[in-house]
């Protein structure tokens, strides 16, 4: 009895604390970072958690499931468009928080109504329907602000630096807590056993369609409130900019090139990817995107399990260490 | 004639010269994902390629764009053909089941189309190009055609119909059809699958290249062109079933045609219309008019 109890201890300090203890120390060096980095960072730092929430996100619904949503730009627009409406350079405007909420609001009943409709398509199918969601939504405002509104684009609010970080901060880490305990609830174990197999799902008693429209919301929810905050960001932006299908991609790219196996895989892949991004953008504007492609096409071809992968079987090919699997 | 018959007769050409261009883009996509399994994003970059190649035989080589078919086409399959042997093939042997090679390799298409993309931007810059040929007006029945759009759809129909006997005729194309059927039998019954793949791949990249040299005749270039065509090829392969060559030849025709509709009552709503069809189609049935 005594081995197991000190088993059970080994298990929460190794399992948990350690962990924990981490990520606090993260999160109080991301917090203070206003204090000691330049303006720079901050803004680095904002747009590096901007990918890690869109990542996440996509993981969240799309990893245990298995069904590849290329929806993220859809409901990253909506929520850029809220912005736009709530948070004009004239006339009324209502708080920040308030407009995130909405911008989130607004995503997750889309993906409500377009969960409920889609999720009965399989594979290669939901993908591209997902896809195709994301230009209708440009070309039917296109069409909207050109003939109705009358407008090209429209401006956002300038807001201020730190507040547009500290409030995707606080995104990040609603989204952090949010992926932790889903995937350790009972609801994460239906959606592993809808990935693994529907069939098998629904019949032991899982509500599969519930299960996935819920958590496609809940994933559109962080889309679109992330868009919201960067839309002040942004403060020009017209459908074209809100509604760039490079949205849909990225987190997918970053997820895999991270690693899905763990939960800190998307985190490091989207951060890593993020970073390297801004930086050839910044160093080679020319060449940037082209590097860019071949990064993508060579993490495909040879990091199949992401850096997490490479790292953990570099981990067990060390001498002493467990013989790797394969 | 009344005017009303004029304008039907208008729409109904109008949408035969576009679907044409539409026709072959989808059949070179429908082959690449019906047979080879790859949802391809940067398969209008091949038609940019076609279409830029064109340009830059014509304008300084002086080289008849018709001739170019002959030329780009060869090129473009050899292109196609190495990226999936080396490439595509290494992800398919990693891969651990279908469904992962197919997601994986429609990320890595993603990143070709960037590849693609800027190596022209590098080469041909970001301006829009044009030239002119074939560039007069042509009476059929009271509507004004320019000869180089019958041109067009002219050659598209005579490749689409040899490309469809050549896959269903040749002992190549049977090759093709059983790995479409079953990679694994196929394999057994000593077709070298590796290499049909490649070769479909190629194909596909080609078509999508002969439509670039066609359709260079009519619009202006641009090294960000390729996108809107990957995705009209996309609505097309789904309207006409997901892996079915007849069915895409048809369907780009179809398209073509309420693209016509759509853009004689609004022509801002054209590609939201393209859309609202496709996923209406999805919705309702996602294997297509032909799908079986």
């Amino acid at each position: 009895m005594v081995s197991r109890d000190m088993d059970i201890t080994r298990f929460t300090s190794k399992g948990f604390f350690i962990p924990g203890l981490i990520s606090l120390v993260i999160l109080i060096g991301l917090a203070t970072l206003p204090i000691y980095g330049s303006l720079y960072n901050v803004v680095l730092v904002t747009s590096i958690l901007m990918y890690i929430i869109l990542t996440v996100s996509w993981v969240l619904f799309s990893g245990p499931t298995g069904y590849m949503s290329l929806a993220t730009a859809a409901f990253f627009g909506v929520g850029i468009y809220a912005s736009a409406l709530f948070l004009p350079t004239t006339g009324a405007v209502l708080p920040v928080l308030v407009v995130v909420l909405i911008g989130g609001l607004a995503s997750s009943i889309i993906a409500l109504g377009v969960g409920a409709l889609t999720l009965r398509l399989r594979g290669i199918y939901f993908a591209i329907f997902t896809f195709g969601l994301v230009v209708l939504i440009m070309e039917l405002l296109n069409w909207w602000e050109l003939s109705v509104s009358h407008l090209l684009g429209r401006y956002v609010m300038l807001v201020d630096n730190n507040v547009i970080f500290y409030t995707m901060l606080g995104i990040f880490v609603l989204i952090m807590l949010t992926s932790f305990f889903i995937r350790r609830s009972k609801f994460g174990l239906a959606m592993r056993s809808i990935g693994e197999n529907e069939e098998a799902a629904s019949h032991i008693g899982i509500n599969v369609t519930m299960v996935k429209v819920i958590t496609f919301a809940i994933s559109a929810f962080f889309m679109g409130a992330t868009g919201a905050i960067w839309a002040t960001k942004l403060t020009y932006i017209n459908p074209h900019v809100a509604f760039n299908i490079l949205f849909s991609f990225m987190p997918v790219l970053m997820a895999i090139f991270g690693g899905m196996g763990q939960i800190y895989g998307p985190v490091i892949g989207a951060a890593i990817f993020a970073y390297l991004q801004e930086t050839l953008q910044t160093e080679f504007p020319y060449y940037y995107m082209l590097i860019f492609g071949i990064i993508l096409v060579l993490a495909i071809l040879y990091l199949p399990n992401g850096l997490v992968g490479l790292v953990q079987n570099l981990w067990k090919r060390r001498p002493g260490g467990q013989h790797a699997d394969t | 004639m009344p005017e009303s018959i004029v304008t039907i007769l208008d729409i109904a050409i109008g949408g035969l010269l576009l679907g044409g261009i539409y026709a072959l883009i989808a059949m070179g996509l429908s082959l690449q994902y019906g047979v080879a399994r790859v949802l391809n994003i940067a398969h209008g970059e091949f038609i940019m390629l076609g279409a830029f190649g064109t340009f830059t035989l014509y304008t300084v080589v002086g080289i008849n764009p018709l001739v170019c078919l002959a030329i780009v086409g060869p090129i473009i399959f050899i292109i196609g053909f190495l990226l999936h042997s080396t490439l595509f093939t290494r992800l398919r042997i990693s891969a651990p089941n279908p469904g992962a090679y197919e997601a994986s390799s429609l990320l890595a298409t993603f990143g070709l189309l960037f590849i693609i993309q800027n190596i022209a931007l590098l080469g041909w810059g970001a301006d829009y190009r044009a030239y002119s040929y074939l560039n007069f007006g042509v009476d059929l029945g009271g509507a004004i055609f320019s000869a180089n759009k019958l041109v067009i759809l002219g050659f598209a129909i005579g490749i689409g119909v040899g490309f469809y006997l050549f896959l269903a005729r040749s002992r190549i194309g049977k090759a093709i059809r059983a790995a479409a059927q079953d990679p694994a039998a196929a394999g057994l019954m000593g077709v070298n699958i590796n290499r049909v793949l490649a070769i479909c791949f190629g194909l596909g990249a080609a078509m999508a290249g002969l439509a670039g040299v066609l359709y260079s005749m009519r619009i202006p270039l641009n090294p960000t062109m390729g996108l809107q065509y990957t995705v009209i090829a996309i609505i097309v392969i789904v309207l006409g079933g997901l892996g079915s060559i007849p069915g895409s030849f048809i369907g780009g025709f179809i398209l073509g045609i309420i693209g016509e509709i759509v853009t004689y009552i609004d022509p801002s709503l054209s590609l939201a219309a393209y859309y609202f069809i496709f996923m209406l189609l999805l919705l309702v049935r996602p294997k297509g008019i032909f799908g079986k």
